[in-house]
Protein backbone atom coordinates (compact mmCIF):
# COMPACT_ATOMS: atom_id res chain seq x y z
CA UNK A 1 0.00 0.00 0.00
CA UNK A 2 2.97 2.31 0.51
CA UNK A 3 3.40 3.21 -3.16
CA UNK A 4 -0.29 3.74 -3.78
CA UNK A 5 -2.15 7.04 -3.61
CA UNK A 6 -5.49 7.26 -1.85
CA UNK A 7 -7.66 9.92 -3.50
CA UNK A 8 -8.10 13.14 -1.59
CA UNK A 9 -4.99 13.21 0.52
CA UNK A 10 -1.50 12.89 -0.83
CA UNK A 11 -0.18 9.70 0.66
CA UNK A 12 2.80 10.05 -1.60
CA UNK A 13 3.61 13.39 0.04
CA UNK A 14 3.80 11.66 3.40
CA UNK A 15 5.98 8.94 2.00
CA UNK A 16 8.19 11.28 -0.02
CA UNK A 17 9.40 13.10 3.04
CA UNK A 18 11.09 9.92 4.17
CA UNK A 19 13.46 9.23 1.29
CA UNK A 20 14.94 6.04 2.72
CA UNK A 21 12.13 3.92 4.08
CA UNK A 22 13.21 1.03 6.22
CA UNK A 23 12.18 -2.49 5.36
CA UNK A 24 9.13 -2.42 7.64
CA UNK A 25 7.89 1.06 6.84
CA UNK A 26 4.38 1.36 5.48
CA UNK A 27 1.50 3.81 5.27
CA UNK A 28 -1.69 2.60 6.88
CA UNK A 29 -5.06 4.16 6.23
CA UNK A 30 -7.25 4.20 9.33
CA UNK A 31 -10.84 5.29 8.83
CA UNK A 32 -12.93 7.08 7.78
CA UNK A 33 -15.21 4.21 8.79
CA UNK A 34 -13.08 2.78 11.55
CA UNK A 35 -15.30 1.99 14.56
CA UNK A 36 -12.98 3.63 17.06
CA UNK A 37 -12.92 6.97 15.28
CA UNK A 38 -16.53 7.55 16.41
CA UNK A 39 -17.69 9.24 13.28
CA UNK A 40 -15.81 9.80 10.12
CA UNK A 41 -12.25 10.66 10.89
CA UNK A 42 -9.49 9.39 8.70
CA UNK A 43 -5.92 9.02 9.88
CA UNK A 44 -2.99 8.28 7.64
CA UNK A 45 -0.44 6.53 9.77
CA UNK A 46 3.09 6.01 8.64
CA UNK A 47 4.43 3.01 10.46
CA UNK A 48 7.82 1.56 11.12
CA UNK A 49 6.93 -1.91 12.32
CA UNK A 50 4.37 -1.21 15.01
CA UNK A 51 5.61 2.29 15.81
CA UNK A 52 3.80 5.31 14.42
CA UNK A 53 6.35 7.60 12.80
CA UNK A 54 3.93 10.14 11.46
CA UNK A 55 0.22 10.74 11.46
CA UNK A 56 -1.83 12.89 9.14
CA UNK A 57 -5.48 13.42 10.09
CA UNK A 58 -7.99 14.06 7.35
CA UNK A 59 -11.24 15.72 8.43
CA UNK A 60 -14.20 17.26 6.67
CA UNK A 61 -16.34 14.21 5.99
CA UNK A 62 -19.14 15.65 8.12
CA UNK A 63 -18.88 19.22 6.90
CA UNK A 64 -22.39 20.59 6.48
CA UNK A 65 -21.76 24.28 5.94
CA UNK A 66 -23.69 25.00 9.10
CA UNK A 67 -22.04 28.39 9.61
CA UNK A 68 -23.46 29.50 6.27
CA UNK A 69 -26.84 28.13 7.30
CA UNK A 70 -26.80 30.31 10.41
CA UNK A 71 -26.73 33.39 8.21
CA UNK A 72 -29.94 32.33 6.45
CA UNK A 73 -32.13 31.95 9.53
CA UNK A 74 -33.13 34.34 12.25
CA UNK A 75 -31.64 34.21 15.72
CA UNK A 76 -34.35 32.10 17.30
CA UNK A 77 -34.40 29.59 14.42
CA UNK A 78 -30.63 29.20 14.70
CA UNK A 79 -31.05 27.54 18.09
CA UNK A 80 -32.12 24.37 16.29
CA UNK A 81 -28.87 24.37 14.30
CA UNK A 82 -26.71 24.47 17.40
CA UNK A 83 -28.06 21.10 18.55
CA UNK A 84 -26.73 19.46 15.46
CA UNK A 85 -23.16 20.65 15.80
CA UNK A 86 -22.12 18.63 18.82
CA UNK A 87 -24.84 16.04 18.97
CA UNK A 88 -23.60 14.59 22.26
CA UNK A 89 -23.87 17.93 24.06
CA UNK A 90 -26.83 19.70 22.46
CA UNK A 91 -27.75 21.81 25.48
CA UNK A 92 -24.23 23.15 25.89
CA UNK A 93 -24.41 24.42 22.35
CA UNK A 94 -27.90 25.84 22.89
CA UNK A 95 -26.54 27.68 25.89
CA UNK A 96 -23.52 29.11 24.07
CA UNK A 97 -25.68 30.44 21.27
CA UNK A 98 -28.34 31.92 23.56
CA UNK A 99 -25.76 33.60 25.77
CA UNK A 100 -24.02 35.13 22.76
CA UNK A 101 -27.27 36.49 21.35
CA UNK A 102 -28.39 37.74 24.74
CA UNK A 103 -25.07 39.50 25.17
CA UNK A 104 -25.64 41.26 21.86
CA UNK A 105 -29.17 42.17 22.88
CA UNK A 106 -28.17 43.16 26.41
CA UNK A 107 -30.92 40.94 27.78
CA UNK A 108 -31.28 40.04 31.44
CA UNK A 109 -32.36 36.46 32.06
CA UNK A 110 -34.44 35.64 35.17
CA UNK A 111 -32.63 33.58 37.76
CA UNK A 112 -34.88 30.53 37.50
CA UNK A 113 -34.09 30.24 33.80
CA UNK A 114 -30.39 30.65 34.52
CA UNK A 115 -30.40 27.93 37.16
CA UNK A 116 -32.47 25.66 34.97
CA UNK A 117 -29.90 26.16 32.25
CA UNK A 118 -27.05 25.30 34.59
CA UNK A 119 -28.81 22.17 35.81
CA UNK A 120 -29.62 20.87 32.34
CA UNK A 121 -26.19 21.75 30.97
CA UNK A 122 -24.60 19.74 33.74
CA UNK A 123 -26.87 16.81 32.92
CA UNK A 124 -25.62 17.22 29.37
CA UNK A 125 -22.07 17.00 30.63
CA UNK A 126 -22.97 13.75 32.38
CA UNK A 127 -24.60 12.49 29.20
CA UNK A 128 -21.55 13.33 27.12
CA UNK A 129 -19.04 11.92 29.59
CA UNK A 130 -21.08 8.72 29.88
CA UNK A 131 -21.00 8.18 26.13
CA UNK A 132 -17.29 8.94 26.15
CA UNK A 133 -16.56 6.54 28.99
CA UNK A 134 -18.61 3.74 27.49
CA UNK A 135 -17.17 3.99 24.01
CA UNK A 136 -13.62 4.64 25.17
CA UNK A 137 -13.77 1.53 27.35
CA UNK A 138 -15.18 -0.51 24.48
CA UNK A 139 -12.32 0.67 22.25
CA UNK A 140 -9.80 -0.57 24.74
CA UNK A 141 -11.66 -3.83 25.27
CA UNK A 142 -13.92 -3.40 28.31
CA UNK A 143 -17.34 -4.25 26.94
CA UNK A 144 -19.48 -4.18 30.07
CA UNK A 145 -18.77 -0.56 31.03
CA UNK A 146 -20.56 0.53 27.91
CA UNK A 147 -23.77 -1.17 28.99
CA UNK A 148 -23.69 0.40 32.43
CA UNK A 149 -22.98 3.87 31.06
CA UNK A 150 -25.78 3.70 28.55
CA UNK A 151 -28.19 2.65 31.28
CA UNK A 152 -27.68 6.01 33.02
CA UNK A 153 -27.52 7.89 29.75
CA UNK A 154 -30.96 6.57 28.93
CA UNK A 155 -32.28 8.10 32.16
CA UNK A 156 -30.78 11.46 31.22
CA UNK A 157 -32.24 11.33 27.74
CA UNK A 158 -35.65 10.58 29.26
CA UNK A 159 -35.27 13.65 31.44
CA UNK A 160 -34.47 15.71 28.35
CA UNK A 161 -37.49 14.28 26.63
CA UNK A 162 -39.63 15.23 29.60
CA UNK A 163 -38.41 18.82 29.41
CA UNK A 164 -38.28 19.45 25.70
CA UNK A 165 -40.07 16.59 23.97
CA UNK A 166 -36.81 15.53 22.34
CA UNK A 167 -34.15 13.10 23.43
CA UNK A 168 -31.22 14.56 21.56
CA UNK A 169 -32.05 17.62 19.47
CA UNK A 170 -33.51 19.39 22.45
CA UNK A 171 -33.41 23.09 21.47
CA UNK A 172 -34.71 23.72 24.97
CA UNK A 173 -32.89 26.98 25.63
CA UNK A 174 -34.14 29.89 23.61
CA UNK A 175 -32.97 33.43 23.34
CA UNK A 176 -34.59 35.04 26.36
CA UNK A 177 -35.03 31.98 28.54
CA UNK A 178 -36.43 28.51 28.02
CA UNK A 179 -38.58 27.10 25.24
CA UNK A 180 -41.31 25.72 27.50
CA UNK A 181 -42.34 25.92 31.07
CA UNK A 182 -40.49 23.27 33.13
CA UNK A 183 -42.73 20.17 33.20
CA UNK A 184 -44.72 19.09 36.22
CA UNK A 185 -42.86 16.81 38.65
CA UNK A 186 -39.49 17.57 37.06
CA UNK A 187 -38.06 18.02 40.52
CA UNK A 188 -38.70 14.53 41.81
CA UNK A 189 -37.70 12.97 38.50
CA UNK A 190 -34.27 14.56 38.54
CA UNK A 191 -33.89 14.01 42.27
CA UNK A 192 -34.54 10.31 41.82
CA UNK A 193 -31.83 10.15 39.20
CA UNK A 194 -29.20 12.31 40.84
CA UNK A 195 -29.54 10.69 44.28
CA UNK A 196 -28.36 7.36 42.93
CA UNK A 197 -25.99 8.65 40.28
CA UNK A 198 -22.83 8.93 42.46
CA UNK A 199 -23.20 5.27 43.38
CA UNK A 200 -23.35 4.46 39.66
CA UNK A 201 -20.07 6.29 39.15
CA UNK A 202 -18.64 4.05 41.87
CA UNK A 203 -19.77 1.09 39.80
CA UNK A 204 -17.88 2.30 36.74
CA UNK A 205 -14.84 2.88 38.88
CA UNK A 206 -15.12 -0.62 40.33
CA UNK A 207 -14.97 -1.94 36.81
CA UNK A 208 -12.06 0.17 35.63
CA UNK A 209 -9.95 2.10 38.10
CA UNK A 210 -8.05 -0.88 39.53
CA UNK A 211 -8.52 -3.12 36.53
CA UNK A 212 -5.09 -4.39 35.51
CA UNK A 213 -5.87 -4.48 31.81
CA UNK A 214 -7.31 -0.97 31.91
CA UNK A 215 -4.26 0.33 33.76
CA UNK A 216 -1.94 -1.40 31.33
CA UNK A 217 -3.68 0.12 28.35
CA UNK A 218 -3.96 3.65 29.71
CA UNK A 219 -1.15 4.44 32.17
CA UNK A 220 1.75 6.27 30.58
CA UNK A 221 0.00 6.26 27.20
CA UNK A 222 -0.76 9.33 25.10
CA UNK A 223 1.64 11.77 26.68
CA UNK A 224 1.94 15.23 25.18
CA UNK A 225 3.52 18.24 26.85
CA UNK A 226 1.37 21.02 28.27
CA UNK A 227 3.22 23.59 26.15
CA UNK A 228 2.42 21.64 23.01
CA UNK A 229 -1.23 21.42 23.97
CA UNK A 230 -1.56 25.14 24.64
CA UNK A 231 0.25 25.89 21.41
CA UNK A 232 -1.97 23.56 19.38
CA UNK A 233 -5.29 24.79 20.75
CA UNK A 234 -6.19 21.87 23.02
CA UNK A 235 -8.71 22.68 25.76
CA UNK A 236 -10.86 21.06 28.40
CA UNK A 237 -10.20 17.84 30.32
CA UNK A 238 -6.97 17.22 28.41
CA UNK A 239 -5.43 20.38 29.87
CA UNK A 240 -6.80 19.60 33.30
CA UNK A 241 -5.26 16.12 33.13
CA UNK A 242 -1.92 17.87 32.60
CA UNK A 243 -2.29 19.84 35.80
CA UNK A 244 -3.59 23.13 34.43
CA UNK A 245 -6.61 24.37 36.35
CA UNK A 246 -8.59 25.92 33.54
CA UNK A 247 -12.35 25.93 33.33
CA UNK A 248 -14.51 28.66 31.83
CA UNK A 249 -17.19 27.99 34.45
CA UNK A 250 -14.78 29.28 37.07
CA UNK A 251 -12.60 31.66 35.08
CA UNK A 252 -15.28 33.45 33.08
CA UNK A 253 -18.52 32.52 34.86
CA UNK A 254 -21.72 32.65 32.86
CA UNK A 255 -25.36 31.86 33.58
CA UNK A 256 -24.76 32.23 37.37
CA UNK A 257 -22.17 29.44 37.66
CA UNK A 258 -20.44 31.64 40.25
CA UNK A 259 -23.24 30.79 42.68
CA UNK A 260 -22.46 27.08 42.64
CA UNK A 261 -19.91 25.32 44.77
CA UNK A 262 -17.83 22.81 42.82
CA UNK A 263 -14.23 21.81 42.26
CA UNK A 264 -12.24 21.76 39.04
CA UNK A 265 -10.47 18.39 39.14
CA UNK A 266 -6.91 18.21 37.87
CA UNK A 267 -4.29 15.48 37.62
CA UNK A 268 -0.58 15.87 37.06
CA UNK A 269 0.14 12.63 35.15
CA UNK A 270 -1.00 13.80 31.72
CA UNK A 271 -1.76 10.40 30.24
CA UNK A 272 -4.88 8.56 29.11
CA UNK A 273 -5.54 7.33 32.62
CA UNK A 274 -5.33 10.85 34.05
CA UNK A 275 -7.88 12.04 31.47
CA UNK A 276 -10.13 9.19 32.56
CA UNK A 277 -9.76 10.21 36.21
CA UNK A 278 -10.45 13.86 35.45
CA UNK A 279 -13.65 13.05 33.57
CA UNK A 280 -14.89 10.65 36.24
CA UNK A 281 -14.31 13.32 38.87
CA UNK A 282 -16.07 15.86 36.66
CA UNK A 283 -19.10 13.59 36.64
CA UNK A 284 -19.17 13.65 40.43
CA UNK A 285 -18.81 17.43 40.43
CA UNK A 286 -21.58 17.84 37.88
CA UNK A 287 -23.81 15.71 40.07
CA UNK A 288 -23.02 18.09 42.95
CA UNK A 289 -24.03 21.07 40.83
CA UNK A 290 -27.30 19.40 39.85
CA UNK A 291 -27.99 18.67 43.54
CA UNK A 292 -27.40 22.32 44.44
CA UNK A 293 -29.62 23.46 41.61
CA UNK A 294 -32.37 21.18 42.85
CA UNK A 295 -32.14 22.46 46.39
CA UNK A 296 -31.81 26.13 45.62
CA UNK A 297 -33.88 26.55 42.46
CA UNK A 298 -35.25 30.08 42.65
CA UNK A 299 -38.90 30.70 41.94
CA UNK A 300 -40.05 33.19 39.37
CA UNK A 301 -40.41 33.50 35.62
CA UNK A 302 -38.61 31.17 33.24
CA UNK A 303 -38.31 33.67 30.40
CA UNK A 304 -37.22 37.25 30.20
CA UNK A 305 -39.58 40.19 30.28
CA UNK A 306 -38.79 41.33 26.76
CA UNK A 307 -41.91 41.31 24.60
CA UNK A 308 -40.03 42.11 21.38
CA UNK A 309 -37.83 39.00 21.78
CA UNK A 310 -39.75 36.40 23.77
CA UNK A 311 -43.00 34.95 22.49
CA UNK A 312 -46.01 36.00 24.60
CA UNK A 313 -48.05 33.55 26.65
CA UNK A 314 -50.89 31.85 24.82
CA UNK A 315 -53.41 33.31 27.25
CA UNK A 316 -52.25 36.89 26.66
CA UNK A 317 -52.41 36.44 22.91
CA UNK A 318 -56.08 35.69 23.14
CA UNK A 319 -56.88 38.72 25.25
CA UNK A 320 -54.34 41.43 24.40
CA UNK A 321 -53.94 42.97 20.97
CA UNK A 322 -50.39 44.01 21.72
CA UNK A 323 -49.31 40.46 22.53
CA UNK A 324 -50.86 39.26 19.29
CA UNK A 325 -48.90 41.84 17.30
CA UNK A 326 -45.63 40.92 19.00
CA UNK A 327 -46.29 37.26 18.34
CA UNK A 328 -46.91 37.96 14.66
CA UNK A 329 -43.78 40.10 14.34
CA UNK A 330 -41.48 37.62 16.11
CA UNK A 331 -42.74 34.64 14.15
CA UNK A 332 -42.71 36.28 10.73
CA UNK A 333 -39.58 38.37 10.78
CA UNK A 334 -37.78 37.62 14.04
CA UNK A 335 -36.31 40.31 16.24
CA UNK A 336 -33.62 42.80 15.37
CA UNK A 337 -30.32 42.53 17.19
CA UNK A 338 -28.16 45.63 17.67
CA UNK A 339 -24.99 45.89 15.63
CA UNK A 340 -21.85 44.50 17.17
CA UNK A 341 -19.83 41.36 17.72
CA UNK A 342 -19.36 39.07 20.69
CA UNK A 343 -17.24 36.06 21.52
CA UNK A 344 -19.10 34.02 24.09
CA UNK A 345 -17.06 31.28 25.72
CA UNK A 346 -18.55 28.39 27.67
CA UNK A 347 -17.11 25.16 29.03
CA UNK A 348 -18.56 22.35 26.98
CA UNK A 349 -17.88 18.75 28.08
CA UNK A 350 -15.05 18.70 25.56
CA UNK A 351 -13.43 22.01 26.35
CA UNK A 352 -13.67 25.61 25.26
CA UNK A 353 -16.71 26.22 23.13
CA UNK A 354 -17.07 29.75 21.79
CA UNK A 355 -19.61 31.41 19.60
CA UNK A 356 -18.37 34.39 17.61
CA UNK A 357 -21.45 36.22 16.42
CA UNK A 358 -21.38 39.32 14.22
CA UNK A 359 -24.59 41.27 13.92
CA UNK A 360 -25.30 43.97 11.37
CA UNK A 361 -28.47 45.16 13.08
CA UNK A 362 -30.92 42.94 11.20
CA UNK A 363 -32.92 39.92 12.32
CA UNK A 364 -30.34 37.45 10.99
CA UNK A 365 -26.75 37.08 12.11
CA UNK A 366 -24.22 38.45 9.65
CA UNK A 367 -21.61 35.87 10.50
CA UNK A 368 -21.37 33.05 13.02
CA UNK A 369 -18.21 31.19 13.80
CA UNK A 370 -18.13 28.30 16.21
CA UNK A 371 -14.86 27.76 17.97
CA UNK A 372 -15.45 24.12 18.75
CA UNK A 373 -13.33 22.17 21.22
CA UNK A 374 -13.09 19.05 19.06
CA UNK A 375 -11.42 20.93 16.21
CA UNK A 376 -8.70 22.32 18.44
CA UNK A 377 -8.18 19.05 20.27
CA UNK A 378 -7.98 16.98 17.12
CA UNK A 379 -5.25 19.19 15.77
CA UNK A 380 -2.92 17.74 18.37
CA UNK A 381 -3.31 14.17 17.03
CA UNK A 382 -0.03 14.07 15.04
CA UNK A 383 1.95 15.24 18.08
CA UNK A 384 -0.01 12.99 20.41
CA UNK A 385 0.48 9.71 18.57
CA UNK A 386 3.91 10.21 16.99
CA UNK A 387 6.31 7.64 18.39
CA UNK A 388 3.64 5.53 20.06
CA UNK A 389 2.57 2.00 19.22
CA UNK A 390 -0.28 1.55 16.79
CA UNK A 391 -2.44 -0.12 19.44
CA UNK A 392 -2.02 2.97 21.62
CA UNK A 393 -3.33 5.22 18.87
CA UNK A 394 -6.84 4.02 19.69
CA UNK A 395 -6.41 4.74 23.39
CA UNK A 396 -4.84 8.15 22.68
CA UNK A 397 -7.42 9.49 20.29
CA UNK A 398 -10.20 8.02 22.44
CA UNK A 399 -8.91 10.03 25.38
CA UNK A 400 -9.43 13.27 23.43
CA UNK A 401 -13.19 12.76 23.32
CA UNK A 402 -13.91 14.46 20.03
CA UNK A 403 -17.16 14.52 18.12
CA UNK A 404 -16.75 14.77 14.38
CA UNK A 405 -19.88 16.84 13.91
CA UNK A 406 -18.28 19.31 16.26
CA UNK A 407 -15.03 19.21 14.31
CA UNK A 408 -16.31 19.56 10.77
CA UNK A 409 -19.43 21.67 11.37
CA UNK B 1 -2.68 55.96 16.58
CA UNK B 2 -4.42 54.68 19.64
CA UNK B 3 -8.08 55.74 19.87
CA UNK B 4 -8.98 57.93 22.81
CA UNK B 5 -11.16 55.35 24.57
CA UNK B 6 -8.34 52.78 24.74
CA UNK B 7 -5.75 54.93 26.51
CA UNK B 8 -6.65 53.35 29.84
CA UNK B 9 -6.42 49.80 28.53
CA UNK B 10 -3.26 47.96 29.55
CA UNK B 11 -3.12 45.65 26.52
CA UNK B 12 -3.78 48.39 23.99
CA UNK B 13 -1.18 50.71 25.47
CA UNK B 14 1.38 47.89 25.60
CA UNK B 15 0.84 47.15 21.91
CA UNK B 16 1.03 50.87 21.16
CA UNK B 17 4.33 51.14 23.04
CA UNK B 18 5.69 48.10 21.17
CA UNK B 19 4.83 49.38 17.71
CA UNK B 20 3.24 52.79 17.28
CA UNK B 21 2.01 52.14 13.73
CA UNK B 22 0.40 48.77 14.32
CA UNK B 23 -3.01 49.76 15.70
CA UNK B 24 -5.32 51.10 13.02
CA UNK B 25 -8.41 51.29 15.23
CA UNK B 26 -9.86 49.69 18.31
CA UNK B 27 -12.82 49.53 20.63
CA UNK B 28 -14.20 48.02 23.78
CA UNK B 29 -17.68 46.81 23.06
CA UNK B 30 -19.76 44.77 25.54
CA UNK B 31 -16.63 44.29 27.60
CA UNK B 32 -14.61 42.81 24.76
CA UNK B 33 -11.45 44.44 23.49
CA UNK B 34 -10.94 44.60 19.73
CA UNK B 35 -7.73 45.90 18.17
CA UNK B 36 -7.51 46.48 14.48
CA UNK B 37 -4.00 45.71 13.34
CA UNK B 38 -2.31 46.74 10.10
CA UNK B 39 -2.15 43.47 8.09
CA UNK B 40 1.61 43.69 7.54
CA UNK B 41 2.25 43.77 11.29
CA UNK B 42 0.13 40.83 12.40
CA UNK B 43 2.96 38.35 12.97
CA UNK B 44 5.09 40.70 15.01
CA UNK B 45 2.11 41.84 17.11
CA UNK B 46 1.02 38.25 17.72
CA UNK B 47 4.57 37.35 18.74
CA UNK B 48 4.66 40.31 21.11
CA UNK B 49 1.30 39.40 22.65
CA UNK B 50 2.26 35.76 23.06
CA UNK B 51 5.77 36.08 24.46
CA UNK B 52 5.58 39.44 26.21
CA UNK B 53 1.94 39.78 27.23
CA UNK B 54 1.35 36.08 28.02
CA UNK B 55 -1.41 35.46 25.50
CA UNK B 56 -0.24 31.87 25.17
CA UNK B 57 -3.39 30.56 23.55
CA UNK B 58 -4.76 31.25 20.13
CA UNK B 59 -8.42 30.49 20.62
CA UNK B 60 -9.49 30.76 17.00
CA UNK B 61 -8.86 32.35 13.63
CA UNK B 62 -11.78 33.15 11.40
CA UNK B 63 -12.92 35.73 8.87
CA UNK B 64 -15.87 37.94 8.03
CA UNK B 65 -16.80 38.84 4.47
CA UNK B 66 -18.01 42.47 4.16
CA UNK B 67 -18.88 42.14 0.48
CA UNK B 68 -19.35 44.44 -1.45
CA UNK B 69 -17.42 46.86 0.80
CA UNK B 70 -13.66 47.19 0.45
CA UNK B 71 -11.41 46.11 2.14
CA UNK B 72 -13.63 43.12 1.81
CA UNK B 73 -12.37 40.64 4.39
CA UNK B 74 -11.75 40.89 8.08
CA UNK B 75 -9.45 38.20 9.42
CA UNK B 76 -10.26 37.82 13.10
CA UNK B 77 -7.97 36.33 15.75
CA UNK B 78 -9.11 35.55 19.27
CA UNK B 79 -6.31 35.35 21.80
CA UNK B 80 -6.56 34.08 25.35
CA UNK B 81 -4.24 34.55 28.28
CA UNK B 82 -4.69 31.81 30.86
CA UNK B 83 -2.49 33.58 33.36
CA UNK B 84 -4.19 36.97 33.10
CA UNK B 85 -7.62 35.46 32.43
CA UNK B 86 -8.16 37.91 29.60
CA UNK B 87 -9.09 37.77 25.97
CA UNK B 88 -8.35 40.04 23.08
CA UNK B 89 -9.64 40.13 19.53
CA UNK B 90 -7.32 41.17 16.71
CA UNK B 91 -8.66 42.13 13.34
CA UNK B 92 -6.96 42.69 10.00
CA UNK B 93 -8.69 44.10 6.96
CA UNK B 94 -7.74 42.48 3.68
CA UNK B 95 -8.68 43.60 0.16
CA UNK B 96 -10.87 41.38 -1.98
CA UNK B 97 -8.62 41.15 -5.02
CA UNK B 98 -6.24 38.24 -4.43
CA UNK B 99 -6.64 38.35 -0.64
CA UNK B 100 -3.57 37.33 1.34
CA UNK B 101 -2.10 37.80 4.78
CA UNK B 102 0.95 36.50 6.57
CA UNK B 103 0.37 33.26 8.48
CA UNK B 104 0.76 33.22 12.26
CA UNK B 105 1.73 29.53 12.36
CA UNK B 106 5.26 30.66 13.25
CA UNK B 107 3.83 32.00 16.52
CA UNK B 108 1.25 29.30 17.30
CA UNK B 109 1.43 25.95 15.55
CA UNK B 110 -2.27 25.65 16.31
CA UNK B 111 -3.04 28.35 13.75
CA UNK B 112 -2.43 25.72 11.09
CA UNK B 113 -5.92 24.23 10.86
CA UNK B 114 -7.74 27.49 11.55
CA UNK B 115 -5.96 29.18 8.68
CA UNK B 116 -6.58 26.22 6.44
CA UNK B 117 -10.27 26.51 7.26
CA UNK B 118 -10.34 30.22 6.40
CA UNK B 119 -8.39 29.47 3.21
CA UNK B 120 -10.88 26.77 2.32
CA UNK B 121 -14.12 28.60 3.07
CA UNK B 122 -13.13 32.22 2.31
CA UNK B 123 -10.30 31.85 -0.18
CA UNK B 124 -7.86 34.00 1.76
CA UNK B 125 -4.24 33.01 1.22
CA UNK B 126 -1.92 32.67 4.16
CA UNK B 127 1.65 33.39 3.18
CA UNK B 128 4.37 31.12 4.56
CA UNK B 129 1.83 28.61 5.82
CA UNK B 130 3.44 25.15 6.03
CA UNK B 131 0.53 23.15 4.60
CA UNK B 132 -2.06 25.34 2.92
CA UNK B 133 -4.67 22.90 1.53
CA UNK B 134 -8.43 22.69 1.75
CA UNK B 135 -9.50 21.09 5.02
CA UNK B 136 -13.31 20.79 5.00
CA UNK B 137 -14.16 20.53 1.31
CA UNK B 138 -12.78 18.17 -1.33
CA UNK B 139 -9.62 19.30 -3.09
CA UNK B 140 -11.43 19.82 -6.39
CA UNK B 141 -14.20 22.02 -4.98
CA UNK B 142 -14.83 25.27 -6.83
CA UNK B 143 -15.44 28.48 -4.93
CA UNK B 144 -15.45 29.41 -1.26
CA UNK B 145 -18.82 28.85 0.43
CA UNK B 146 -18.64 31.36 3.27
CA UNK B 147 -18.16 34.27 0.91
CA UNK B 148 -21.27 36.42 0.73
CA UNK B 149 -21.48 36.14 -3.06
CA UNK B 150 -21.58 32.33 -2.88
CA UNK B 151 -25.18 31.18 -3.42
CA UNK B 152 -27.00 29.08 -0.86
CA UNK B 153 -29.39 27.39 -3.30
CA UNK B 154 -29.28 26.32 -6.93
CA UNK B 155 -27.46 23.74 -9.05
CA UNK B 156 -23.97 23.78 -10.33
CA UNK B 157 -23.92 23.55 -14.12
Amino acid sequence: MSDQDIPGVSVSAVAEEQPTPGPHRMVLNMGPQHPSTHGVLRLLLELDGETVMKCQPDIGYLHTGIEKEFEQKNYQQDVTLTDRVDYLAPLSNNLGWCLATEKLLGLEIPSQAQWMRVMLTELTRLNSHLVWLGTHAIDIGAMSVFLYCFREREDILRIFEMFSGQRMMTSYFRVGGLALEPPRRWHERIKKFIDVFPSRVDEYEDLLTNNRIWLGRTKGVGRISLEDMLDLGVTGPMLRAAGLKIDARKDEPYSSYEKFDFEVPTRPENDVFARYQVRVEEMRQSARIVQQALEGMPAGPWKADAPHVVLPDREKMKTQMEALIYHFKIVTEGFRVPEGEVYQVIESPRGELAYYVVSDGTARPYRVHMRTPSFGNLQSTPTLVAGSLIADVIASIGSMDFVLGDTDR
Amino acid sequence: MLPENLRQNAIATAVEAFDGDAIAAGKIDRGELTLEIAPGKIVSICGFLKYDQKFVRLSSVTAVDRYPAEPRFEVVYHLHSVERNQRVRLKCRVYGADPAIESVTSVWRGANWYEREVFDLFGINFLNHPDLRRIMLPDDWEGHPLRKDYPVTGHRI
